[in-house]
């Protein structure tokens, strides 16, 4: 079977750290400009101790009609494969042959300009994509049914919630007819029940026939959609082969190990599992709100390791929601064991139905002054809260839509109207919650 | 191409989820793939050429990047497409007051606010036009780290979104010419082929500044003033006439020159200065062969360092 892709030798090199260029001054950079033809001609590859390999010698072949993942940590290379199949970026050796159309989804909804309408929009958004106009024409009623978003459709998008947004840059992306269709991680947005749809769409688009290669970090989506996996890591090609095997082993790696970026700046202290648990004690991604959410750290330490602050917190797409903070209340991890496990329970989560969390981790060294890690805000796991808004004492009319656009905690309140009408919104806690511990 | 992709959608017989491995491989048999690929992905060679066959699959989104830019440009503005008239107007009157009544410079013997008039249509148009395509590449980031497109249409599509404005604030020139009196003469063909010279001078200029900056963010300060610092250098506000002899040769290297005294000329009926045009011509092709080349070797790193 010829292939569609043939990726031979693939190499990308990066320059890491600050450009020196950014402080030259406009002489220099005029100069330079002016000679830089002629310098041009004698320059070849980069080398030296401020570059990284972000890929290194990838092979593998994709033929006509195969869905592959590709899989693998953050900083793997998968972003930069896909980056540099779309052309957006050119690889420093190797090559790739490309034998079909090719569009790339490495984020929904590039180019929209929030000033124009949902109509001019799809226009503007397909055209990016590389629809032609008579395409996107042809197409239109069916991406606004896809969106749901008809009544909005003359609006300016400024004006659109972000759901309604994410949807309708999915659907433009969605109606694409490429062979070979790159996408990455743009599950990850929406609400489940949007997700859901992306995930038929893409199947469709499998079943016709066509080439996809689908970078996702769920796995459960790779599972379901792809035949073949590729695990990437470090830049280079660790395992390619049916999606199931190459999952099970990735899985298992995952487990055992997070990798490099839980290990703090010095290495004395590494986080080497996350689990969450639910009120039934049981191992849990899905949580109702108002349920428990109890976060359990595996760790090893060195055996002179000081001790350290550490927070755990819920953090929504953008920011940081809640926590339990060390450097806060002053406990501290304790050191000189060589392992241990700690963890924390938040009592009643906040957290509101139809969107996604991300749990945190983040700290500072025994000085309470020095990051503990190279990076702050270290996710460790996702949690999904389910449930209905009914089931949550929310009854508004459109309250099930909106939910997943609301605000992202859910704090108890009362309302009052004047001359005694009051409204007391109590609890959010989920019914089925409550009905469960009476049993 | 067509060709290809009916054949891929007829393969598409399978509603269900995706197959086991097996199976899918039998589907595979009726997908026919051209002899030579599509595209090769490979590190560019030094020596870059133009890709025309890619600027031309990507024609369309030349346009679509052209209306937006007229679209949203004057969105929550009062006063909408008057501005493309009040600004020239107004830097008209400015220039008339200070420059041809209190310095009292002379005008070739044109009354002086439409001696201004010619060239402050050119001039706002040239700083425009640069300055909006010099900060469209930067300003169009996150279309470049997410897409491919031929990267020349972004400042190319700043160029013309210009252009369209420059052809609107045309319109002043009739309401002034009637007032003075002023009727053109066979010299007025002349106008088409200069203000497309001026268009490829701005479009030279924008697209380097453009490469430019996505590496030295620099150009974006400098950039106002140095058109400022050009405009005083180009016979907007004096003609050529107003130098000694021996400067205005010199002159002449500067394509704005010949550009603006062969508007005024062809649109008041002046012999034209054909050295001055010559030589602004050749200036603005050498530019424009520079610009591309630069811009071409650049053009692949932005995606990593914009």
């Amino acid at each position: 079977m010829k292939p569609i892709i043939k990726v031979e030798n693939l190499s990308k090199q990066y320059r890491i750290g600050a450009r020196k260029e950014s402080y030259a001054t406009l002489r220099d950079t005029i100069a330079g400009a002016v000679r830089a033809p002629f310098n041009a001609l004698g320059r070849n590859g980069r080398s030296g101790k401020n570059t990284i390999w972000a890929l290194k010698d990838v092979n593998f072949e994709v033929v006509p009609g195969e869905v592959v993942g590709i899989i693998g940590r953050n900083g793997a290379g998968k972003s930069t494969l896909l980056k540099i199949l779309s052309q957006i970026t050119e690889p420093t050796t190797g090559q790739v042959e490309v034998y079909g159309r090719i569009a790339s989804l490495l984020e929904v909804g590039t180019g929209f300009h929030p000033e124009l309408s949902g109509r001019e929009n799809i226009f503007l958004n397909g055209a990016i994509l590389g629809m032609r106009r008579a395409e996107i024409a042809h197409k239109f009623d069916e991406i606004v049914a896809f969106a749901e978003t008809e009544k909005f459709i003359d609006t300016p998008v400024k004006r659109y919630s972000s759901g309604m947004l994410v949807r309708l840059a999915f659907a433009v992306a969605a109606h694409l007819e490429p062979e070979i269709l790159l996408v990455d991680e743009v599950l990850a947005v929406g609400d489940v029940a949007f997700q859901k749809k992306c995930l038929g769409k893409m199947n469709d688009v499998a079943s016709k026939g066509r080439t996809v290669l689908f970078v996702s970090h769920n796995t459960a989506a790779v599972q379901k959609l792809c035949q073949r996996a590729v695990w990437l890591e470090s830049g280079k090609v660790k395992e390619d082969a049916a999606a199931s095997a190459v999952l099970e082993n990735y899985l298992h790696e995952m487990q055992d190990d997070f990798g490099s970026d839980l290990a703090s700046r010095n290495g004395d202290f590494v986080i080497t599992k996350a689990r969450m648990f639910g009120e039934s004690g049981q191992e849990s991604q899905a949580f109702m709100t108002g349920e428990s959410l109890r976060v359990e750290l595996d760790y090893k330490c060195a055996r002179n390791f000081p001790g350290a602050y550490l927070y755990i917190g819920i953090a929504n797409r953008e920011t940081l929601l809640f926590a339990a903070n060390m450097c806060l209340d002053g406990s501290r991890i304790p050191g000189g064991e060589e392992s241990g496990k700690l963890s924390v329970t938040f009592k009643e989560l906040p957290l509101a139905p139809h969107q996604r969390y991300y749990i945190k981790v983040g700290g500072r060294a025994s000085d309470n002054q020095t990051p503990l890690f190279e990076d702050s805000d270290i996710e460790v796991g996702v949690i999904q809260v389910v449930g209905s808004t009914a089931d949550i004492h929310l009854n508004g009319e459109a309250s099930e839509l909106l939910i997943s656009d609301s605000s992202s905690v859910l704090v108890p309140y009362e309302w009052d109207f004047g001359k005694g009408r009051v409204r007391n919104i109590e609890s959010f806690k989920n019914v089925k919650l409550l009905d469960h511990r009476s049993f | 191409m067509d060709t290809i992709q009916e054949s891929l959608v007829e393969v598409g017989v399978d509603p269900h989820l995706p197959s086991p491995v097996g199976e899918s491989a039998a589907r595979h048999h009726a997908v026919t793939l051209p002899e030579k690929p599509l595209v090769i992905i490979k590190p560019r060679q030094s020596f870059v050429a133009l890709d025309l066959r890619s600027l031309w699959t990507y024609r369309e989104l030349l346009y679509f990047l052209i209306w937006r830019d007229v679209k949203v440009r004057y969105k929550q503005t009062a006063l909408g497409v008057t501005w493309v008239l009040l600004q020239p107007l107004i830097m008209i009157v400015i220039f008339s007051t200070l420059f041809g009544k209190v310095a009292g410079l002379p005008s070739d013997g044109i009354p002086y606010p439409l001696f201004a008039c010619a060239s402050v249509l050119a001039w706002t148009f040239l700083s425009s036009a640069v300055t909006k395509s010099g900060n469209s590449l930067v300003g169009s980031a996150h279309l470049i780290t997410k897409v491919y497109f031929p990267r020349l249409m972004i400042p190319a599509a700043a160029i013309c979104a210009a252009a369209i404005d420059l052809i609107i604030a045309f319109a002043v020139l009739v309401p002034m010419m009637v007032y003075y009196g002023v009727v053109p003469k066979w010299q007025v063909v002349m106008v088409l082929p200069l203000t497309v010279e001026l268009i490829l001078l701005a479009w030279a200029v924008g697209m380097w500044m453009s490469a430019l900056n996505v590496k030295y963010r620099d150009v974006g300060f400098a950039l106002p003033f140095l058109t400022q610092i050009w405009m005083f250098l180009s016979p907007v506000v004096y003609p050529l006439s107003v130098l000694p002899p021996r400067f205005r040769l010199v002159m002449m290297f500067n394509p704005m020159t010949g550009i603006i005294e062969g508007f005024r000329a062809a649109l008041f009926g002046l012999p034209f200065n054909w050295l001055a045009i010559l030589i602004s011509t050749v200036v603005v092709l050498l530019l424009l062969a520079y610009a591309l080349f630069s811009f071409r070797r650049m053009e692949r790193e932005f995606a990593d360092i914009v």
